[in-house]
């Protein structure tokens, strides 16, 4: 019995002992929080689609990799009938946060809270997390697009040569909006001789119809140019080629064009998105609008190579404080 | 603003038409070809937008900076290509034109967004072709920087339109064209090889949608992004109904409706004011597609023009 009893006994101590080791494992390492991304256009679109995907990459880098946060994304989702079943899949896979991220994905949010309430859902632009509604798991945010639009304005009053400076956006509505009344605003504020040609491409991805405004604009004598959007790639490459300046927003993109780009209103979401995350990991799926702002680090000015004067320099810094002290309010 | 007169409006906004006209006048008249033939390619879409991927990265210092000639090169035979596929699967295969043309459509697109993520790491700029001024001309009051101004690829669109009427008018094998687009049974009878005429017609049409594609990047933006094209491939398709087929009538709605789109974007700049009141911007932005919807309606006469056996596959003995 003891010839056939030891190995029996062996085996169920390697058992054991496997069952006691796996369930350290187990017990020794968290499973990642996995955020999955749907974005309207290319992650590469130099804009806004990009600007969601850096953030949650760095915020990746600095939690200390992928085995903590998993990374998942579509781009280029601009059909939203394309763009819902791609979220709905995400949900069904079992990720803890799906970030929608265009006005357009809002209802399809919606849709699908209820079914997924351990998933927690953000989109943006938008103010609206439901909570009004009975809806917990849905997050809202937005940038303040107008503050950074106003420092640039008021630095491209004063390079300005002409008096004439141009503003492209995709189509006249929600952050394109916000961007080009605050450029204006600082234009007006700090040179209310210059004029602001403000035209609309009526697309996000035409980049020909955004040069073809561009150069329209340079025709009309404007010197100085901005836009928003991923529509705007070919306006400042036209912007260039006439030895003119651009100021950007959402990205930064004069690592690109750093001869043509003077300074970019950068979107942070870092602090957003590492918010949402602890909250996650403390129980709480939504019920917050956030707002990226100057003063919270959701925005940022990042400058160029371009040669600027300490005077432009100095009227964008206190354009910035202006803007976070209140001395100057950006009616939306 | 005083400054600008209507004449400096008028110019620039013409000097900007036949450029922003080009794109779609090349896809548009390779698209008769293809239509003439009997064959209805939706695909070109797709087929310009690897054309412009493809055309920028053998051009670009941040691809294989083989040179823009080379670019032009490679997106016309890739427009071949994806025309030999079109070709295949709707000539031999005798499948449904339309959805072939639209499965080619989205290959297109999505091939030349992953190769763009792949090889490119998301930015491809290029030095694009110059205008060339022609000596002389150019100094023509008016029409010498609307037409005599421009870069070499907007000239070789402008070229093409007679050399493609000629083409389809005075050769044998336009006629060939012709009679196995209007009724391949009776082309078959006299001998012409149907399959192989429409072959050459639907890969001369995808080369010049891949040219379409590649004038893009190289002659108008000096940069690629994703779905670039954003529909300028269907209008080229909705181009050619609204031309009746007819290589000058395609060039004629093509220069029509890019001039609606660049007058729009000066009434813009202009603010100009209807009863006293900014013209809301939609609506300018809808003005183009309204222009060509209402011309389409009053041009149901080109219909008479339309090849009789248009997405009839064609089988010997039917």
């Amino acid at each position: 019995m003891t010839n056939y009893s030891a190995p029996g006994l062996r085996a169920l101590g390697f058992l054991f002992m496997f069952a006691v080791l796996s369930s350290a494992v187990a017990v020794g390492a968290q499973d990642p929080i996995r955020v999955a991304i749907v974005a309207p256009s290319s992650i590469r679109d130099l804009s806004w689609s990009q600007s969601i995907h850096s953030s949650l990459k760095a915020l990746q880098e600095e939690m200390g990799g992928e085995s903590v946060l998993h990374i998942a994304y579509s781009e280029a989702m601009s059909s939203v009938s394309a763009a819902s079943e791609t979220l709905r899949g995400y949900a069904e896979d079992g990720f803890d946060i799906i970030i929608a991220h265009g006005t357009q994905y809002g209802t399809s949010i919606f849709d699908m809270a209820h079914e997924f309430p351990n998933t927690s859902f953000a989109w943006g632009t938008a103010t609206d997390t439901g909570s009004d509604r009975g809806i917990n798991n849905v997050y809202a945010y937005q940038a303040a697009a107008e503050e950074g639009g106003y420092v640039n304005g008021v630095m491209a009053a004063l390079l300005t040569e002409t008096n004439v400076i141009g503003a492209i956006g995709p189509i006249p509505a929600g952050d394109v909006r916000l961007y080009i009344s605050g450029f204006t605003r600082g234009v007006k504020s700090t040179n209310p001789d210059a004029e602001v040609l403000v035209v609309y491409v009526g697309s996000f991805s035409d980049i020909a119809a955004g040069t073809t405004n561009g150069r329209t604009l340079l025709a009309a004598g404007a010197d100085v140019l901005t836009g928003t959007s991923q529509v705007v790639v070919g306006a400042i490459e036209a912007v260039r080629s006439a030895g003119g300046y651009w100021f950007s927003t959402q990205s930064d993109q004069g690592n690109v064009w750093p001869g043509t780009v003077v300074s970019s209103q950068v979107y942070n979401w870092v602090p957003m998105l590492r918010d949402i995350i602890e909250r996650f990991q403390d129980g709480q799926y939504g019920g917050i609008a956030y707002k990226l702002t100057l003063a919270n680090d959701g925005l940022r000015i990042a400058f160029g190579t371009v040669d600027i004067s300490p005077q432009m320099l100095m009227a964008a810094g206190q354009a910035v404080e202006d803007i976070i002290d209140g001395t100057v309010v950006i009616s939306s | 603003m005083d400054e600008r007169t209507l004449l400096d409006v008028l110019v620039a906004a013409s000097a900007l038409t036949m450029a922003s006209a080009m794109p779609f006048l090349y896809s548009a008249l390779g698209e008769v070809f293809s239509q003439l033939s009997g064959v209805f390619n939706l695909g070109v879409e797709g087929i310009m937008l690897m054309g412009a991927f493809v055309s920028i990265y053998f051009a670009s210092d941040m691809g294989l900076d083989a040179g823009l000639l080379v670019g032009v090169l490679a997106g016309i035979v890739t427009g071949a290509l994806l025309g030999l596929v079109m070709a295949f699967v709707s000539v031999t295969m005798h499948a449904d034109q339309g959805i072939s043309g639209i499965g080619i459509t989205l290959v297109g697109r999505g091939l030349s967004t992953t190769l763009f993520i792949l090889l490119a790491d998301g930015v491809l700029l290029v030095e694009s072709f110059q205008p060339i001024r022609i000596p002389l001309l150019s100094d023509l009051p008016v029409l010498g920087e609307i037409l005599f101004n421009q870069n070499i690829m907007v000239y070789g669109a402008l070229l093409l339109v007679p050399l493609t009427a000629w083409l389809l008018r005075r050769t044998t094998w336009g006629l060939q064209i012709r009679a196995v687009g209007q009724n391949p049974a009776a082309a078959d009878a006299m001998g012409v090889d149907v399959v192989r005429v429409r072959y050459s017609a639907v890969i001369l049409g995808g080369a010049m949608a891949g040219l379409a594609g590649a004038s893009m990047p190289l002659a108008l933006t000096n940069v690629f992004q994703v779905n670039m094209t954003a529909g300028l491939g269907f209008i080229a398709v909705a181009m050619v109904y609204f031309g009746g087929w007819s290589p000058w009538r395609v060039m004629v709605g093509s220069l029509l409706f890019s001039a609606a789109y660049n007058l729009q974007i000066w009434v813009q700049v202009l603010d100009v004011k209807l009863f006293g009141e900014t013209i809301p911007v939609n609506i300018l932005l809808m003005m183009p597609y309204v222009l060509a919807i209402i011309v389409l309606v009053f041009a149901r006469d080109m219909q008479r023009f339309r090849p009789q056996a248009m997405n009839r596959p064609f089988r010997r003995g039917d």
